[in-house]
């Protein structure tokens, strides 16, 4: 690497502080600290991101070629299988296949949470005695461990006993179960998981609404702009950036959708609400699970699907920065 | 200078041979135990403590960890810096360590005279013709009901499945379901089907479809559907139990709103906890079903394994003597201790009501043998899909062909 000492001959008597000082009497280190000091800060930072990050990601690429119980040394108790665990996994796996259509659902359900957001802040960006209250109380949800979410959704879905339910009886509606319903789990487990997203989008536009220019407002209700063009056409171009944070966190969110599943239905009833996460750690990790190569095969493939997103954000992120460099 | 390490040489082996006979353990022995709830907790701690003053020398380190999260860590627990003793399960569960090496192979343990008390446990403790652990406790299963609700209604402890029918309907008109049950968590499902396949088809069968050696599209199989959806299709379970722990779905038995419930004998101390009285709650074996098939139970024995990488198992073994042994079977298996059956016969077992009727049908009443339950008599991966069918089965019986093929598909590969 670039630190091996300089190859100048050495004439001058040795600074204190050691190194061989180059010919403008600094260290080596002196004369390139400027360039060296960032990566000397980095370097923690890069060594564990490369450990755990990094480097387990290539290693489930190559774990998902073998079949293997994860128990005792891969070589010796795996067998090399090629592509077969992406074959059985593509081939008409369904249980594969539902958790995938899941995650679509998730995908595009979770949504949801950025207009809700939007919203809600934008009713409670408003100057009344005790706003601060409202708004903490609308935050409160996202505060909450998603364990805790997920448990007091439950209740609420109860067949019996549950909220829900008591509310349907007073229209007259039937009891319905939402978590014990193969063709609605799915959407109940969801519209948990809305709850405390659309708190931390409302939090994240609440910040934004903060930034927006009023001389612009101004300037646009003399031009007799309000109501929806106002909001289309002024606020949120003001937005961008917020919806943009809140894109990327509702992505990710629902991508990682494990906790509330793994609360409310543990992946049931009958596997429906399963989704690729869950079913990698049910197959790999969980107590019945002692399928290394085909979990890591499904985790690739996972993270595939978040890498068309990931290369999404920071293709524009960089564009974002081009753009402000200009 | 010579001598003097001759001298050693020969303390040594003194002391070598003193360590055989168990009498001078020493060093570190290092427990990882799964006995976390209450009870069983106080039970091994309780060991230990005792243990550790008949070997003063023996520095005992133990570690109780989450039941539930046990099953996930033991992976871990064996390969990295192993301890020397774990707790773990018998039969098939048991299979993926030995397969890996991770479990010690302590047939020479068995081998011991005083094995022979514990030879009814002795199959389920085998693979490949040698013995990977030792059992500490297990329990049976039946039928836990309310007394007062059957002798309100006028009935009888049923023996046949057509009893076993009238009973449910007789039930059921009186505005009851006849069965609670908790399928979140799916294995409970498993005990159903444990049951009515061994009475519909027997032991062996059953002991066959475990081991893939039948395919589940097998007239027999569907047979055993055919006999479970007779009590499905009469309502006989309680509504949405795929919503349910276990534990969620006592509170329908204690409230009376369901009659029975098909579980392991560590249910009693919750219904008791419940505030059921032992006057209200009785147990009776599984009826019979095809009369000609000799009657099998379920009994899961719960075990204690050496890791193959223990650094002390010396003291190990000697830990599994003891705990083995018929006089400490007898203290922790004990109503106030474990409440559960001594794997030892020479074990004394507590007057508790179920316990007693456990054993006597157990040791009696149980000639087609002793399963250990659905997950743990079938391969891991082939359970974890079977369990998930079953609680298919119990909520869209209709579903049957579709969850017989897919189960079929999964033995094929499973099985190859």
């Amino acid at each position: 690497m670039a630190n091996v000492a300089p190859v100048v001959p050495d004439t001058h008597p040795p600074v204190e502080g050691g190194g061989a000082p180059g010919p403008d009497g600094r260290s080596w280190y002196k004369r390139n600290e400027i360039a060296l000091t960032p990566w000397l800060f980095l370097i923690p930072g890069v060594l564990f991101f490369a450990v755990y990050v990094i480097v387990p990601i290539f290693q489930s690429f190559y774990i998902s070629f073998y079949e293997w119980d994860g128990l005792g040394d891969l070589h010796a108790n795996g067998e090399f299988v090629g592509l077969g665990n992406y074959e059985r996994l593509l081939g008409g796996d369904r249980k594969f296949e539902v958790s995938f259509w899941n995650n679509i659902r998730w995908l595009v359900l979770y949504l949801l949470a950025i207009p809700l957001g939007l919203f809600i802040a934008l009713f409670l960006n408003q100057t009344v005695r005790g706003i601060r209250i409202y708004k903490s109380l609308f935050f409160f949800p996202f505060v909450l461990s998603q364990v805790v979410v997920g448990l007091v959704f439950s209740w609420f879905y109860l067949p019996r006993e549950g909220l829900l339910n008591a509310g349907l009886a007073l229209f007259g509606a039937g009891p319905v179960n939402i978590l014990g319903d193969p063709s609605m789990a799915t959407y109940g487990i969801i519209a948990a998981g809305l709850w405390p997203q659309t708190a931390y989008c409302m939090i994240l536009y609440l910040t934004g609404l903060n930034a927006v220019d009023p001389e612009q407002v101004e300037a646009a209700r003399l031009d007799g702009a309000k109501g929806w063009r106002m909001l289309w056409y002024v606020i949120l171009p003001q937005l961008k950036p917020a919806t943009f944070i809140a894109f990327v966190v509702t992505i990710i969110g629902a991508l990682r959708s494990f906790d509330l599943i793994s609360v409310m239905t543990n992946g049931g009833p009958f596997g429906s609400t399963r989704v690729l996460s869950f079913y990698m750690f049910e197959e790999a990790l969980s107590e019945f699970g002692f399928r290394m190569g085909y979990g890591s095969a499904i985790a690739v493939v996972l993270f595939l699907l978040m890498l068309v997103f990931i290369a999404y954000f920071l293709w524009s992120m960089y564009r974002d920065e081009k753009a402000a460099a200009r | 200078m010579k001598t003097l390490t001759a001298a050693l040489a020969a303390t040594t082996m003194l002391s070598g041979a003193a360590f055989a006979d168990g009498h001078q353990l020493s060093g570190e022995l290092r427990i990882i135990s799964d006995m976390s709830n209450p009870a069983p907790r106080a039970v091994m701690e309780g060991l230990v403590e005792d243990f550790g003053e008949l070997h003063p020398d023996l520095d005992i380190e133990l570690t109780v960890v989450d039941r539930e999260a046990w099953k996930t860590q033991i992976r871990n627990a064996l390969t990295a810096n192993a301890p020397d003793l774990v707790n773990w399960y018998a039969a098939n569960r048991m299979r993926p360590y030995v397969d890996a090496g991770l479990f010690m192979d302590v047939s020479d343990l068995w081998a011991e005279p005083e094995f022979e008390a514990l030879a009814s446990t002795k199959g389920a403790m085998t693979i490949d013709d040698a013995q990977w652990g030792v059992p500490y406790t297990y329990y049976q299963w039946g039928v836990y009901y309310r007394e007062d609700i059957f002798d309100e209604l006028g009935l009888e402890e049923p023996e046949t499945w057509e009893q076993e029918l009238a009973n449910c309907q007789a039930i059921l008109d009186s505005g009851r379901k006849c069965y609670t049950i908790g399928t979140k968590f799916l294995w409970t499902a498993g005990g159903w089907f444990d049951y009515i396949n061994a009475r519909t088809n027997g032991y062996d069968f059953h002991m066959e479809l475990a081991r893939g050696e039948v395919p589940w599209t097998d007239e027999r199989v569907r047979q055993t559907f055919s006999n479970w959806r007779e009590l499905i299709d009469m309502g006989a379970y309680i509504d949405d139990h795929q919503n349910y722990s276990w534990q969620e779905a006592l509170p329908f038995m204690v409230n009376g709103e369901a009659t029975s419930y098909l579980m392991g004998n560590f249910a009693v101390a919750a219904m008791r906890d419940g505030g059921l009285s032992d006057e209200q709650l009785d147990f009776y074996q599984f009826p019979i079903i095809a009369p000609d098939v000799e009657r099998a139970e379920d009994a899961p024995t719960d075990t204690f394994h050496i890791p193959a990488n223990a650094s002390n198992p010396e003291a190990a073994k000697e830990f599994l003597r003891y705990v083995t042994s018929a006089e400490v079977q007898t203290r922790i298996n004990a109503g106030d201790a474990l409440g559960q059956l001594p794997v030892n016969a020479g074990s004394s077992v507590d007057d508790d009501e179920f316990l007693q009727q456990g054993f006597q049908m157990l040791s009696n009443d149980a000639p087609g043998g002793i399963m250990q339950f659905f997950d743990r008599d079938l391969d891991a991966e082939m359970a974890s899909i079977g369990m998930e069918g079953l609680q298919e089965f119990m909520v869209f019986p209709d579903n049957l062909e579709d969850i017989l093929a897919r189960l079929e598909d999964a033995r094929q590969r499973i099985y190859e």
